[in-house]
């Protein structure tokens, strides 16, 4: 699926709810499924720290697309985690670059995404665009 | 509930609390953050601006010499409000933080040598603590920390076995912005005092629930915000007895603590002046003014009476939820609750708490060494002010348990 594609479908999964319980319930749901890390990356090493909440990603590049895993210790944040993992995971560092996770807004949590917020998720994307511009160098390279 | 504590009539006096947030009456309990300002503090910095505005300090016209009268003025009713021995003692900053920075900094680069202590304990605010710690890893000193009890108490007797002859001072809080405990700070200063250590009292949390007077309890520097006592942001005081003050190097430099100055060498001005650097925040300080004859217009014991109900109130409703777990407990306690239930994590409970129309803040409460005593990520706290009511304690519990539903 393109990023444009796995964004529509979540927008569409939201657009039914206008009660904000509705959704949030939702984002809770994709919090509490299965652990979206393998345990033995849920270190200090790949942490990133907000002063809310913690949040850990691990990427591996494989055939010109990175492969996100993350996690997170508060379900609200491990839900929008989830989201942006469905949406940047397994795409081409170009277009990981490009995104503008404009998606956000539309479904109203755009809240969560701000630096001030402290919950690591603004310092998640920034390392999944680090981790892109880092595999795109090498690619380039080799 | 206390009839004679007139809550319709303070809460009207209070604009912002009369909002929606998300469709709901806002619930603001967020107090130990900072409180809300009543019109009478508004309408001062309103007034202050519309009628004299002016930089203030060797003026000869007209409106600085009113600017002037009306800042040295309100130094004399903060003297009056802590009950200081004099107005020299009277500093005006920022804020807790920067009078808690300025002491350390002026009293460590004036006292501290290698191989000196300064004692300070777990539950510190942040700014009650790494200027210590800094101050005394910059000196050469050692800075000990003392633990708490099971139910949020200071540990007095490991305090106590802290102290030795190489002690230069204990630096603690008054009350805990974490746990709301209320330490024992006139037994450990005459304690401290035995053995000629200075104590620093750090009021922020103390001077909006307390009747403080500072020559009572001996304390010899005492540091608060205006905005955590219904004044403005960005105005704060310290006290210090003044035998310190005048020991004590200045913190900045410039404006009106200069007395003269020459090419190799510069004479600093008296107290207080000597601590007030640059243009002083005369708004600010207008509108401590007006807060503080706001308090003493309710009474700091009337306060403390209906805060200690709401307390109470709120202690025995949110223990009937299932799996409430709350951090400090002793018989000592401001008007705050810190909680978890269950596994809950804060940043989840305070992000639909807010969606319910309730403030409530999340997370460590600049406190990271208190967290890690506890081994916990956070907690969710409610503070509480004389504006706040019953039924919206009720708001909190109906939030609390939506958060449960939503998360078990």
């Amino acid at each position: 699926m393109t990023i444009k594609e796995s964004e529509k479908q979540i927008m569409d999964q939201f657009a039914s709810f206008d009660d904000w319980l509705d959704k949030y319930n939702l984002i809770v749901e994709m919090g509490k499924s299965l652990p979206l890390i393998d345990e033995k990356y849920k270190t200090d090493q790949f942490i990133i720290s907000g002063c809310q909440s913690k949040v850990w990603l691990h990427a591996v590049y494989h055939d010109g697309r990175i492969i996100f895993t993350a996690d997170s210790d508060a379900i609200i944040t491990k839900g929008i985690v989830n989201l942006l993992i469905q949406v940047l995971s397994n795409q081409t560092p170009d277009d990981i670059l490009n995104e503008k996770l404009e998606f956000i807004e539309d479904i109203g949590l755009k809240e969560h995404l701000s630096p001030t917020r402290s919950n690591g998720l603004s310092s998640m994307i920034k390392q999944m665009k680090l981790y892109a511009f880092v595999f795109k160098a090498k690619m380039e390279k080799e | 509930m206390n009839p004679s504590f007139p809550i319709e009539k303070i809460r009207s006096d209070f604009p912002i609390l009369h909002q929606q947030v998300y469709k709901r009456p806002l619930v603001y309990f967020d107090n130990a953050a900072s409180t809300q300002k009543p019109r009478q503090v508004i309408d001062a910095i309103d007034h202050y601006y519309e009628h004299d505005n002016c930089n203030i300090h060797r003026g000869v016209h007209y409106l600085s010499v009113k600017a002037t009268e009306a800042y040295e003025e309100t130094r004399k009713e903060v003297r009056e409000f802590i009950n200081a021995g004099s107005t020299n003692e009277i500093i005006f900053t920022k804020g807790a933080t920067e009078s808690l920075n300025l002491v350390a900094s002026s009293f460590g680069r004036r006292y501290l040598r290698s191989g000196d202590e300064v004692i300070s304990t777990i539950m510190e605010h942040h700014s009650n603590f790494v200027p210590w710690q800094q101050i005394c890893l910059e000196r050469g000193a050692r800075f000990r920390v003392a633990g708490i009890r099971e139910n949020g108490a200071l540990n007095l007797d490991e305090l106590k076995s802290m102290i030795s002859e190489k002690t230069r001072l204990i630096a603690l809080t008054h009350v805990s912005n974490v746990l709301g405990t209320i330490n024992p700070v006139k037994e450990i200063i005459e304690l401290a005092h035995a053995y000629q250590i200075p104590v620093l009292i750090d009021g922020a949390q103390g001077v909006s629930h307390l009747q403080v007077d500072v020559q009572d309890m001996d304390c010899d520097f005492y540091c608060f915000s205006g905005h955590k006592m219904y004044a403005p942001m960005g105005v704060g005081v310290l006290y210090g007895k003044e035998k310190f003050l005048e020991e004590l190097p200045p913190y900045q430099l410039g404006g009106e603590m200069i007395k003269d100055v020459y090419i190799d060498h510069t004479v600093f001005n008296e107290l207080p002046f000597k601590f007030e650097a640059g243009t002083p925040n005369v708004e600010g300080v207008m509108g401590l003014r007006a807060a503080i004859r706001y308090l003493k217009e309710l009474g700091m014991n009337n306060i403390a009476v209906y805060e200690a109900d709401l307390l109470k109130y709120a202690e025995q409703k949110l223990s009937l939820v299932e799996g409430m777990r709350f951090y400090g407990s002793g018989p000592d306690k401001a008007s705050l609750i810190s909680f978890q239930v269950g596994d809950i994590h804060p940043y989840d409970a305070g992000t639909i708490m807010d969606k319910m129309g309730i403030a409530v803040r999340t997370g460590h409460h600049c406190a990271m060494p208190l967290m890690d005593y506890l081994k916990i990520p956070g907690t969710v706290r409610a503070s509480f002010a004389f504006y706040n009511t019953e039924e919206e304690i009720d708001r909190l519990y109906e939030a609390i348990l939506m958060v449960i539903k939503m998360f078990k």
